[in-house]
């Protein structure tokens, strides 16, 4: 690097950093200096009050590992985003292909699908919860006009109180609140199907439902890519829900992995911190196994 | 579903026919004909009575299913304002409905304690979203308008921090904010979403910039107005709907987060409205309805706003890879 340093040389290699420079000192201070603090804390022995006791070594994770609730944590972590983006896509396509449809009124019953994707989740799960009330929830009161239910205030009544009934709440919840952007983001890759495909279908003698399958769906693929991609993030991540209405209650029985990281935060910070690795490991992993799979599939075809 | 509907086409023709006699125009119901997949079919096609006909039987059964869909999805948000609207002393009734709408819940709300939590979350939601306007801005002009080195590497950057999520790294955020002694201020909170509201911002706004003619900008440059004139004066202006778009979504998602705010605020009344609300459950209060009043404040003009940008987020947050 033998080059001379005229005052405009200078000017010009610094004028980048004058425009980016503060949006990439935001990402490091908020994004990837907290993924270097945790890494650092998840070695180290933290009071509760957040003094460091020094090097923990490996302890926080055997510590974790050998708690009697993490591998349900984890299992039902997978099992939590598995059922609710699968139940999130299959719906989404369903919804996205009905609302692609031209009939009067289409604008007005799009922007009412917006609704949950706009409202704060956790101010969703609020009230669903309150639906779900043992003593006046609506949704409690339906079923006992219909006859599911004996009455009200009791533990049938009650069914957030119960593990075997508050996860698939939990689910519909979450499938509830997942579905608007993906309905979108299906919607925006339908249309950007151009219409001679169709036509092309259409002189071939192909039925509605063989065009679905070998003309809107593969061409549907970049889309659906994205949008399961998102959504697995976001379900991975989604915590407001489950906080809202159960707390991971009965026990640790309705905690993922990132209720069971907040519960540990209050007690052990060490351990906490190791959990949000071990979570932040899985995010990554999840987001490369993805890939590969979608690769995968579009070189076979 | 698919299956259905074909069933429905077949015998559609006759039906329509009959109905055929009253020159009523739907708009939107003629693409919906038989021919569903072709869309718009020329008028000399081989069904001339049909083109303009009441609606068919088909449109009739997508629009029922699509407005039933629509109910179910605000079906919830409903519920919040009737509870809202619900006398205090009727809230643990179990009836479908109040006997009288208590509006005094809404102007109640603001002498209350909630009140100040939503100021919180005022202040938050404006702070992010001017540093997301501050910080996101130069650099989207700039990457879109200059090769340079780590141009790239920047882009990419970017696009990762949209995969990450605060929830993921909260103990680190938390230790952070503690070491730095900004735990339970407004200043972290408006640190911490605007930073996670950076990438969308940079992408909205990068391919609008993008998509304005430089030769606009440079002849405006010519004209004498100086680099910063023609940016402020021509370029600024044709990417304001991606502006709007950034300012609109950093707002609602700075005014609806609660994950980093629960956990970095710890002051009853320094803590914004959602975290607020969501200690209140816990407790046995007599004052519920100032719950759902928040709730409500919380929640409709939110829908509200982010209606107008709706059509510009699916792009934004999908980041191109949709085309």
């Amino acid at each position: 690097m033998q080059q001379t340093f005229t005052p405009g040389r200078v000017v010009r290699a610094l004028a980048p950093l004058a425009w980016i420079g503060p949006a990439v000192a935001l990402i490091a201070v908020v994004v990837v200096w907290p993924v270097v603090v945790m890494v650092q804390s998840s070695f180290l022995k933290i009071s509760r009050f957040g003094v460091v006791q020094g090097s923990n070594g490996f302890d926080n994770y055997t510590k974790l590992f050998a708690e009697p609730d993490f591998g349900g944590v984890m299992a039902r972590s997978l099992l939590w985003v598995v059922a609710v983006v699968g139940l999130t896509v299959t719906l989404s396509l369903g919804l996205a292909q009905l609302f692609d449809q031209r009939f009067p009124g289409r604008r007005f019953a799009r922007w009412a699908l917006i609704a949950p994707w706009a409202a704060s989740v956790l101010m969703t799960s609020i009230i669903f919860k309150w639906m779900l009330d043992p003593e006046v929830g609506l949704i409690n009161m339906i079923r006992r006009h219909l006859g599911l239910l004996d009455a009200l205030g009791g533990a049938d009544a009650d069914p957030l109180g119960n593990a075997a009934t508050a996860m698939p709440w939990l689910v519909f919840v979450a499938v509830f609140v997942s579905l608007p952007f993906t309905t979108y983001a299906l919607l925006a890759g339908l249309s950007a199907i151009p219409p001679d495909v169709y036509e092309a279908a259409r002189m071939d003698g192909a039925s509605r439902l063989r065009t679905y399958w070998s003309v809107t769906l593969p061409l549907l693929r970049p889309a659906l890519v994205v949008a399961t991609l998102i959504n697995v993030m976001n379900v991975f991540n989604s915590f407001p829900i489950i906080w809202a209405m159960t707390h991971g209650q009965p026990g640790y029985s309705t905690a993922t992995s990132t209720v069971f990281m907040y519960i540990l935060k209050g007690s052990d910070i060490g351990e906490s911190a190791a959990m949000s690795v071990v979570n932040f490991g899985m995010v990554i992993v999840l987001t490369i196994v993805f890939l590969r799979v979608s690769k995968w599939r579009a070189e076979v075809s | 579903m698919t299956e259905h509907r074909e069933v429905v086409d077949e015998r559609r023709p006759p039906e329509g026919e009959t109905g055929g006699g009253a020159p009523v125009t739907v708009a939107g119901s003629a693409p919906a004909t038989p021919a569903a997949p072709a869309r718009r079919r020329p008028a000399a096609g081989p069904g001339p009575a049909r083109v303009r006909a009441l609606p068919s039987v088909t449109t009739v059964i997508v629009a029922a299913s699509a407005y039933l869909v629509a109910f179910v999805f605000v079906f919830p948000y409903l519920v919040m304002i009737l509870t809202a609207l619900r006398p205090q002393e009727e809230l643990r009734q179990a009836t479908f409905l109040p006997t009288t709408f208590a509006w005094s819940n809404f102007t109640n709300f603001w002498t209350g304690g909630l009140a100040q939590n939503l100021g919180v979350t005022l202040q938050v939601a404006a702070g992010s979203t001017v540093l997301v306007l501050l910080v996101a801005l130069p650099a989207a002009y700039y990457t879109a308008r200059h090769a340079f080195r780590g141009r790239t590497a920047f882009l990419v950057l970017v696009l990762i921090t949209q995969m990450f999520q605060p929830t993921a790294m909260l103990v680190g955020i938390y230790r952070e904010f503690f070491q730095l002694g900004l735990v339970d201020t407004v200043w972290s909170l408006i640190l911490v979403n605007g930073g996670f509201n950076l990438a969308f911002a940079v992408w909205i706004l990068n391919a609008y910039f993008s998509s304005i003619p430089r030769e606009l900008e440079e002849a405006a440059f010519i004209d004498g107005n100086g680099r910063f004139g023609a940016l402020f004066r021509v370029t600024l202006p044709l990417a304001m709907p991606g502006v709007v778009t950034a300012l609109i979504f950093t707002f609602i998602a700075a005014w609806n987060e609660f994950v980093v705010a629960l956990t970095l605020t710890t002051t009853p009344s320094g803590q914004p409205l959602t975290v607020a609300l969501n200690s209140f459950i816990g407790q046995y209060q007599v004052d519920w309805q100032n719950l759902f009043a928040g709730s409500v404040i919380a929640t409709i003009p939110v829908i509200i706003l982010f209606a107008l940008i709706e059509r510009k987020v699916v792009g934004g947050l999908t980041a191109g890879s949709i085309k």
